[in-house]
């Protein structure tokens, strides 16, 4: 075996290792200085990141569909040492999936770290910050690699920790010991309902590696009632880490508190907890679907339920927030929504004529759409730092102006905000037409609602570029634009986003279907072209980049058939306003943020009354709807097949 | 009926940490109940651990004089599952007493009913 093989077979313990002992090494480090102890860390991201590609490669090359496992303390890296039927070992299993959602991990990781040293540079208390963003680090490569129920609660725990911990790191504001508490609290409660799951699971299989867990399960003649119940438990818990309504209470808090770059971080542990979500149905108890399909179906439909109420319960949330960063937090779960959808449809029409003709799309989808969030979220929280940084402050009223001085955090920005609002050219077009033409097949409506929310995405993200960066330069906002490694930060996932932009059928080869094989199980026909195609009908940005610039050449060459020297005057000159007053005792009329969808909101205000209600920021209320999910999910997951 | 009541006083133990954390606004009561759902959780798995029957290896017999027919015997791996979950959650519950230990210090918040600036 050449080296090169042992350094492949060995690679998934040293992407979680690396980062652990370079995140306990940290606070050593920093007593040597504060440059040695920025490069350390960004060290600890780098070279796993490394071994994160080369293992990607080495996975996709085999077409991703076989599972790779690493024992840990077995002598080779692809065998299972039983001992009387029992593996007494911790198993990493990789496959097409994991890598995918690694190298994601990987480089929202980059640019937060090389982020944050000029952002946090102002802050004391960095030798602990690093330590525990790379323990962030560590703990969603394991949530990702772990092929072990226990080891996964683990790193679970690990994640909820350390985020919170960070979450609290700006000490002087009681509010973010609000957001640290309520998340901490309502992730331990979750992790430890999560242990009571795979308590269950332990008691009735006696595994608790997930490969042979799932072929107990289905070995079974048909679901015995331990493994609904765990397996509601277990949805409930993960899809809270994910952040989807109902159990989303806490996550606006929390992101909303934590700083900038770890709010990034924040996004890739909530699509881990996604990941986790899709391999407890798809991996755990998939491997036989003539006992667990039924089942299946049934939670393909819930994901498709709760999809739906993440979309549209976040986005009209986020229409009415003030503070940025909450503002985004809430895209963060509508978005969430967009990839429950499309990777539900899938779950619920597996196994049946539906899943080729538009299941597999969606889930193509669903997974891409995880891809594209994780960048365009990063990107937005990074620039709502870097608004932050400059301005001091979080409430969009008090902003305005920033676009004369920051314009390249303001085309970042842009970038960002047309990827998550759906517009063509950018990824996050790619990710939704593929999710809306295969939803609208299996459900008109649920289609349209999907379009809809991302109308509704696009209006709150005007209102957010209106709020800040418009309007006249304002005088207590100096300095110009932020720090170069902030920029750098900012333009490793700005770049990324346009080369899935351009590229998306590619990427969608490359990294998406593997990960949809991996999953399902199922090979997809893999036709490499620039061409996407969605089921009915297909997608190419270079030719619509081409079509924007003969557009924009018929537009030139009618712009040079006008008049030259046209000056506007009079009433030509004013802005207009659709008739209303442009100015108020000599100062022109400024609408603030919270007033710029007056108009929708107080139309809606049947809706929005009891929804606001609901979002009582009260730690008892958030657990009463976690409670009420899980016993909901059981309850139909236990007795729906009874009554039908 | 004796081998199920550790069973019991899990459930019990449970329901009764779910109760606190739905109902009682005090954060050390909170983060008590949470605890005491941590310590119902523990002796979940760890009567997991005790076993009838010869239908699973790798055992640490605890009635081997007895034994014979019916041994009774304890495994090992959900004294690993326990030994773990006890560290998670010392590192949990302290990390959440700091909080609250801070939340009334600096700005003299006690309940749950306080801690509702972020909206």
């Amino acid at each position: 075996m050449s080296a090169y093989d042992t350094f492949i077979n060995n690679s998934p313990a040293l992407i979680v290792a690396i980062p652990l002992l370079f995140a306990f090494a940290t606070p050593l480090i920093s007593k040597l200085g504060g440059k040695l102890r920025n490069t350390w860390a960004l060290l600890g991201v780098l070279v796993p990141s490394l071994i994160m590609f080369v293992l990607a490669f080495e996975v996709l090359k085999e077409g991703g569909m076989d599972t790779r496992f690493y024992l840990f303390g077995a002598d080779s890296g692809n065998r299972f040492p039983l001992v009387g039927g029992h593996i007494l070992r911790i198993a990493f299993a990789v496959d097409g999936m994991a890598v995918f959602m690694g190298v994601l991990i990987s480089v929202v990781a980059l640019s937060s770290v090389i982020y944050s040293m000029a952002y946090v540079k102002r802050y004391t208390g960095l030798d602990k910050y690093f330590t525990l963003l790379l323990l962030v680090l560590a703990a969603n490569y394991g949530m990702v690699l772990t092929g072990d129920i226990f080891n996964l609660f683990v790193w679970f725990e690990i994640s909820s920790i350390s985020l919170s911990a960070l979450t609290a790191f700006k000490a002087n504001r009681g509010e973010s010991f609000e957001g640290a508490a309520k998340y901490l609290m309502y992730s331990t409660v979750a992790g430890l309902l999560l242990l009571v799951a795979i308590g269950l699971l332990y008691g009735q299989y006696g595994h608790l590696n997930i490969k042979f867990l799932s072929s107990a399960i289905g070995g079974n003649t048909s679901m015995m009632m331990v493994d609904k119940i765990a397996l509601g438990l277990m949805v409930t818990v993960f899809a809270l880490k994910a952040g989807s309504v109902p159990m989303h209470m806490a996550t606006p808090d929390a992101y909303g508190e934590a700083p900038a770059p770890i709010t990034a971080m924040f996004v890739t542990a909530s699509q881990a907890g996604l990941y986790a979500v899709f391999r407890t149905g798809f991996t755990l108890y998939g491997s036989n679907l003539t006992v667990t399909g039924e089942t299946l179906h049934i939670l393909g439909y819930i994901l498709v339920v709760l999809g739906i109420l993440s979309m549209f319960v976040g986005v009209t949330m986020a229409l009415v927030q003030k503070d940025i960063k909450r503002l985004m937090a809430y895209h963060a779960i509508s978005q969430t929504g967009y990839m429950l959808l499309g990777v539900g449809v899938g779950l619920a029409v597996l196994d049946t004529a539906q899943f080729a003709e538009y299941g597999r799309t969606a889930m193509t989808g669903g997974i891409f759409h995880i891809f594209n969030h994780a960048l365009y979220k990063g990107l937005l929280f990074l620039t709502a730092g870097a608004i932050i940084y400059r301005t001091g402050t979080k409430d969009l009223n008090k902003m305005g102006g920033l676009g004369r001085d920051m314009k390249l955090t303001a085309l970042f920005f842009i970038i960002g905000a047309l990827a998550i609002a759906g517009i063509p050219p950018m990824n996050g077009f790619a990710s939704k037409l593929l999710i809306y033409e295969s939803v609208f097949k299996f459900n008109p409506i649920v289609g349209a609602i999907a379009m809809l929310v991302s109308l509704l995405t696009l209006a709150s993200f005007v209102k957010v570029f209106y709020s800040v960066f418009m309007g006249p330069r304002r005088s207590e906002f100096k300095g110009g634009e932020v720090p170069a490694t902030m920029l750098i930060g900012m333009a490793i996932l700005g770049g990324v986003i346009l080369v899935f932009s351009i590229f998306p059928s590619l990427v969608v080869t490359s990294l998406v279907d593997p990960a949809v094989n991996a999953l399902t199980h199922i090979e997809g026909e893999t036709t490499r072209s620039l061409t996407l195609f969605t089921g009915s009908g297909s997608w190419n940005t270079l030719v619509f980049l081409g079509a924007i610039f003969v557009a924009g050449i018929i537009a030139l060459f009618l712009f040079m058939m006008g008049n030259k020297g046209t000056v506007p005057k009079g009433e030509g000159k004013k802005p207009y306003l659709f008739g209303n007053p442009t100015e108020i005792d000599g100062r022109p009329i400024v609408v603030p943020a919270s007033n710029v969808y007056w108009g929708f909101t107080t139309a809606l205000s049947k809706y929005y009354k009891p929804t606001e209600k609901a979002h009582s920021a009260l730690f008892n209320d958030y657990m009463f709807w976690f409670v009420a999910t899980a016993a909901l999910l059981i309850s139909i997951f236990a007795f729906l097949e009874v009554l039908t | 009926m004796l081998y199920e009541l550790p069973f019991f006083i899990v459930a019990i133990m449970v329901a009764i940490g779910l109760y606190i954390t739905l109902f009682k606004r005090n954060l050390i009561k909170v983060a008590l109940g949470i605890s005491l759902m941590e310590t119902g959780v523990n002796l979940f798995l760890i009567t997991l651990a005790y076993r009838h029957g010869d239908r699973l290896s790798a055992p640490v017999f605890t009635s081997q004089i007895l034994g014979g027919a019916d041994p009774t015997y304890s495994l090992p791996t959900p004294h690993a599952l326990t030994l773990t979950s006890i560290v998670i959650g010392v590192a949990t519950t302290a990390l959440l007493l700091s909080f609250v230990m801070q939340l009334y210090k600096k700005f003299g918040i006690t309940t749950t009913d306080e801690m509702r600036r972020l909206k």
